[in-house]
């Protein structure tokens, strides 16, 4: 199987993040970048489907020069090549920018069976890339997967729905899935496997030559930090009605229960 | 879960190649996963987690700096990291893997035969095989070439005879490198395999430090092994030194990882406890005092670490600079824990938290592989030229 797995790259989990000039973005200086956690699940998924089946995994990520690191990363537990669609202002993008870029790219790679994304990016998580990607290729799609079986060039798959419920699904490859965080355990970089990435290859395409720049149908106008705020709120009534109040409000407000 | 944020006040991390940051990305994610949820069990129990050895040669933390042999090939700097984040889950951790990686792959890998890399190399990189390094006895420790441990050659065997002492990994150990004199009074290595006859390992019990990590007593009695088990490009002192040298570079940098384990333990501490008028402690100034003392020398000695890793790389480091940096962060790092666990009060001393351990450990750290006053005398030698040891 031909296996592209999309990775983004985005800021550390514990990142100290301060907003960058003009509001619309945060500052990249003197912060660190990560593998996006639920594109990690989509890449284990991968490898685990070219050990089972044989094939090839390839690795694309956009954004910036630094956005190398999460192919390289993807390189060093096991992928076979990346390609990296370099773009400056890439947050800049919508979703829908985001997926005509990476459709570009892809479209350059013949004969892919199979196209995995994560859930939805720890950044932005808009979670659209991944269904608009397989729209802008024809591909069939399913989200949320939990479980993949591959036989006779078709996928048997399970979903998750709400509230413990599952779903089988059936798609014929080609195809695209967006993988839900937890399936799996992604596995560490060995140290050989970042010795051995030193040598695999990393395609760089530039999003402006991609001729996918139309401009974008949406745009952050500020992004805010949340505001914190103490209220103290007294609950007046007989004990009984006191504690179905309680009980209501650590249930829909606090969300605790 | 999110782990480890690292320690880093002074943007170390833009010395760092992508490389470089992915080999400690996955040390870290192995102790915080793997090592954190079970380490204060293992050391209030006192027993070795051997369980985590396949995976440790898996990830390829054995022999990471070495060539060939199934060994990873990593440059200095990348192997500090592993090791960084080794101690920063436990030193006891930390030693294992140094000598299995500096004391025993390394002797091997740098005097041994085809025949005893091909033999020895690919098994101890898997962790399917475990070594020690037999150069310390009961009466000699900073002066090692007083050894009173013998070789004697009888015809295509040698008989060893003696004892060695504190020895990492002693009674575990699969293959022994035994630092032995023959009969010219030359030191020699030798392979010793466990279950040879005359051969005898016992533990060191009640120990307060590196409770994780296995601590052995040696005996050969008219041990006899093959003459192909003697290390064939290792003649004097300088043979175990040169091994010394290897481990004493992964205790630099693991002793940081050891001391960014107390400071942001007591940092987190610091921000969260209240004293006085619901004050966090972290508000006081001697509380300050500490926190900013601690992340200054930790800054400091990742530098020395850094830079020595790199002169290392480059071929052009000489063991005294290895000496500094032992000396200087294990120094660091017991501070660090000491002051750690005044920071935390009461609570310091309980395994609730690892400041405790740590603090214990690094006592053992800073005594083993060169005291830290035989690491001053070898600086002293260096600067003025003068050997101080008498």
């Amino acid at each position: 199987m031909k296996i592209v797995v999309c990775i983004k790259q985005v800021p550390a989990k514990d990142a100290p993040l301060a907003m960058a000039e003009g509001g619309a973005w945060i500052k990249e200086t003197d912060i660190g970048f990560e593998m996006n956690e639920p594109d990690a699940y989509a890449l284990e998924e991968a490898l685990r489907l070219k050990e089972k089946h044989g094939g090839e995994v390839i690795a694309v990520s956009m954004g910036p020069e630094r956005s190398k690191q999460a192919i390289k990363e993807a390189l060093a537990k096991g992928a076979d090549r990346g390609i990296h669609v370099a773009d400056e202002r890439f947050y800049t993008l919508d979703p829908l920018g985001a997926a005509r870029s990476i459709a570009a790219a892809i479209r350059r790679e013949p004969g892919v069976d199979l196209i995995l994304t994560g859930l939805q990016s720890d950044d932005q998580g808009f979670g659209q890339t991944g269904v608009l990607l397989a729209e802008l290729l024809g591909l069939p799609h399913a989200t949320i997967i939990m479980q993949i079986d591959v036989a006779d060039g078709r996928m048997k798959l399970k979903r998750e729905l709400e509230a413990g419920w599952f779903q089988w699904v059936e798609l014929p490859l080609p195809a695209l899935l967006s993988i839900q965080s937890g399936i799996n355990k992604p596995r560490y970089a060995t140290l050989k496997g970042i010795m051995a990435a030193k040598k695999k290859e990393i395609v760089s395409v530039v999003r402006a030559e991609l001729g996918v720049d139309e401009p974008a149908t949406q745009h952050i106008e500020r992004i805010y930090v949340p505001h914190k705020s103490k209220k103290t709120e007294m609950l007046t009534g007989s004990p009984k009605e006191v504690a179905a109040k309680l009980v209501e409000k650590l249930r829909r407000e606090a969300r605790v229960l | 879960m999110a782990g480890f944020p690292g320690v880093d006040f002074i943007d170390f991390d833009s010395l760092l190649t992508g490389d470089e940051k992915l080999v400690r990305q996955t040390a870290r994610a192995f102790v915080d996963e793997q090592v954190l949820p079970i380490i204060e069990k293992h050391n209030r129990e006192g027993v070795f987690p051997r369980h985590l050895v396949p995976q440790m040669g898996e990830l390829g933390f054995f022999g990471a700096s070495l060539k060939g042999y199934g060994c990873a090939g990593m440059s200095n700097v990348e192997y500090g990291l592993v090791t960084q984040e080794l101690e920063r889950g436990d030193s006891g951790l930390r030693s294992f893997v140094s000598v299995q990686s500096a004391l025993v792959m390394y002797p091997i890998h740098a005097y041994g035969s085809d025949a005893q890399k091909e033999k020895w190399l690919p098994k101890l990189q898997k962790g399917e095989a475990l070594g020690c390094f037999g150069l310390t006895e009961p009466q000699f420790g900073s002066n090692p070439g007083g050894m009173l441990t013998r070789a004697v050659r009888k015809r295509d065997r040698y008989i060893l005879n003696g004892e060695k002492m504190w020895i990492t990994s002693g009674s575990i150990a699969d293959v022994a490198v035994i630092w032995a004199k023959t009969e010219d009074d030359v030191i020699h290595g030798f392979l010793v395999e466990k279950g040879t006859p005359g051969f005898k390992a016992w533990d060191v019990h009640g120990k307060y430090s590196l409770r994780a990590s296995v601590t052995s007593g040696l005996a050969m009695t008219d041990c006899e092994v093959p003459a192909e088990n003697l290390l064939p490009k290792a003649e004097g002192l300088k043979g175990p030194l040169g091994c010394l040298t290897q481990a004493r570079y992964g205790i630099g940098w693991g002793a940081v990882g050891a001391a960014m384990a107390c400071y942001d333990t007591a940092l987190q501490y610091a921000k969260t406890r209240k004293q006085f008028n619901n004050r966090p402690i972290a508000s006081h100034q001697l509380v300050q005092e500490k926190l900013a003392w601690m992340i200054t020398e930790i800054s400091k000695a990742q530098l020395l670490a850094y830079h020595v890793g790199k002169l290392k790389d480059a071929g052009r480091v000489d063991f005294s600079k290895v000496s500094m940096l032992k000396m200087n962060n294990v120094w660091m790092a017991l501070e660090c824990a000491r002051k750690s666990r005044d920071i935390l009060g009461a609570n310091g001393i309980v395994d609730d938290y690892c400041i405790m351990r740590h603090m214990n450990n690094l006592e053992s750290v800073y005594t083993y592989e060169g005291t830290h006053d035989i690491h001053k005398l070898i600086i002293g030698e260096k600067i003025t030229g003068i050997p101080a040891y008498m």
